[in-house]
């Protein structure tokens, strides 16, 4: 295999991987609803 | 922010120690912290896969090393950072601190992740394998399952006090395996290379290359700290 392959599969899977928990973030964030006042 | 500070211009660190005050905070650093990361990585990719000469001997396949370091040093740093707040938390029973030690494992979890995976595939084009048993893999796959550990053990107890106690000396007590992860390579003799960076020695790089790793370091830096407080707002959110 090409060497391209393996550049290329770490940095697509590292930038998944991190724009992925960029939108779990996100979801758990608008599910955790609007800032209220905190005790 | 003029609360936080007394007559001697020190910071009342158990000022921001209440979740009320930290929120706020938390939402101002994450959001510069967040168009950090993006301008840093940027910068680092830039830098790392059109700037950096080819390596002489690995041809391409070396340009790893622009996620692959900075990830491993994010996992170890991470997981030091996430034991310290589990220890503050249980010297002085603080929810915050706990708090900060859940929010920290997921991202932690994910740079040991990567570093792994960006690892295996830097292995097979340059040692031959995928995978080899040996000090340095080994101890980063431990860190791997003590953040899964963690996460595991905190979401299996319902009580939130009793989970943080239980997942912060779970953290303490695996913080021994970051030093032996770092020395492994001294320790035992290993496939994986020694340290490319030292902070005692002259780096081993060309110039360009040690700037693109540092640029990508100091992205994942800042990604994480904008990821952490984004979770440790949503957790706050969560349990007060």
């Amino acid at each position: 295999m090409s060497h391209g392959f393996f550049l290329w599969g770490a940095y697509s899977v590292t930038f998944v991987a991190l724009a992925l928990e960029v939108i779990f973030l996100f979801r758990r964030s608008r599910r955790a609803g609007p800032p209220r006042q905190i005790k | 922010m003029t609360q936080a500070m007394n007559s001697n211009s020190t910071v009342r660190w158990f000022w921001f120690a209440s979740p009320q005050t930290f929120f706020p905070l938390a939402g101002s650093i994450a959001r510069w912290c967040a168009v950090g990361a993006v301008l840093l990585a940027l910068a680092g990719l830039y830098v790392g896969l059109v700037v950096a000469p080819t390596d002489a001997q690995q041809g391409e396949v070396y340009r790893i090393i622009f996620i692959h370091v900075p990830a491993a040093w994010m996992s170890m740093f991470i997981y030091l950072v996430m034991a310290g707040w589990a220890a503050i938390g249980l010297a002085f029973n603080t929810r915050l601190s706990f708090m900060m030690a859940q929010a920290l494992a997921p991202t932690g979890a994910l740079f040991t992740f990567i570093a792994l995976w960006t690892g295996s595939l830097w292995g097979r084009p340059t040692w031959g394998t995928y995978w080899v048993w040996d000090a340095r893999l080994t101890s980063e796959l431990i860190l791997l399952f003590l953040y899964l550990g963690f996460m595991a053990l905190h979401a299996a107890i319902d009580d939130p006090r009793r989970a943080d106690r239980a997942s912060a000396l779970l953290a303490i007590v695996g913080a021994v395996n970051v030093p032996i992860i770092y020395y492994s390579v001294l320790w035992w003799n290993t496939l994986h290379q020694g340290a490319s960076v030292s902070l005692t020695r002259a780096p081993s790089m060309a110039a360009t290359m040690l700037t693109g790793m540092l640029l990508m370091a100091l992205a994942f830096w800042a990604y994480s700290i904008a990821a952490v407080l984004v979770r440790v707002r949503c957790i706050i959110r969560e349990r007060e």
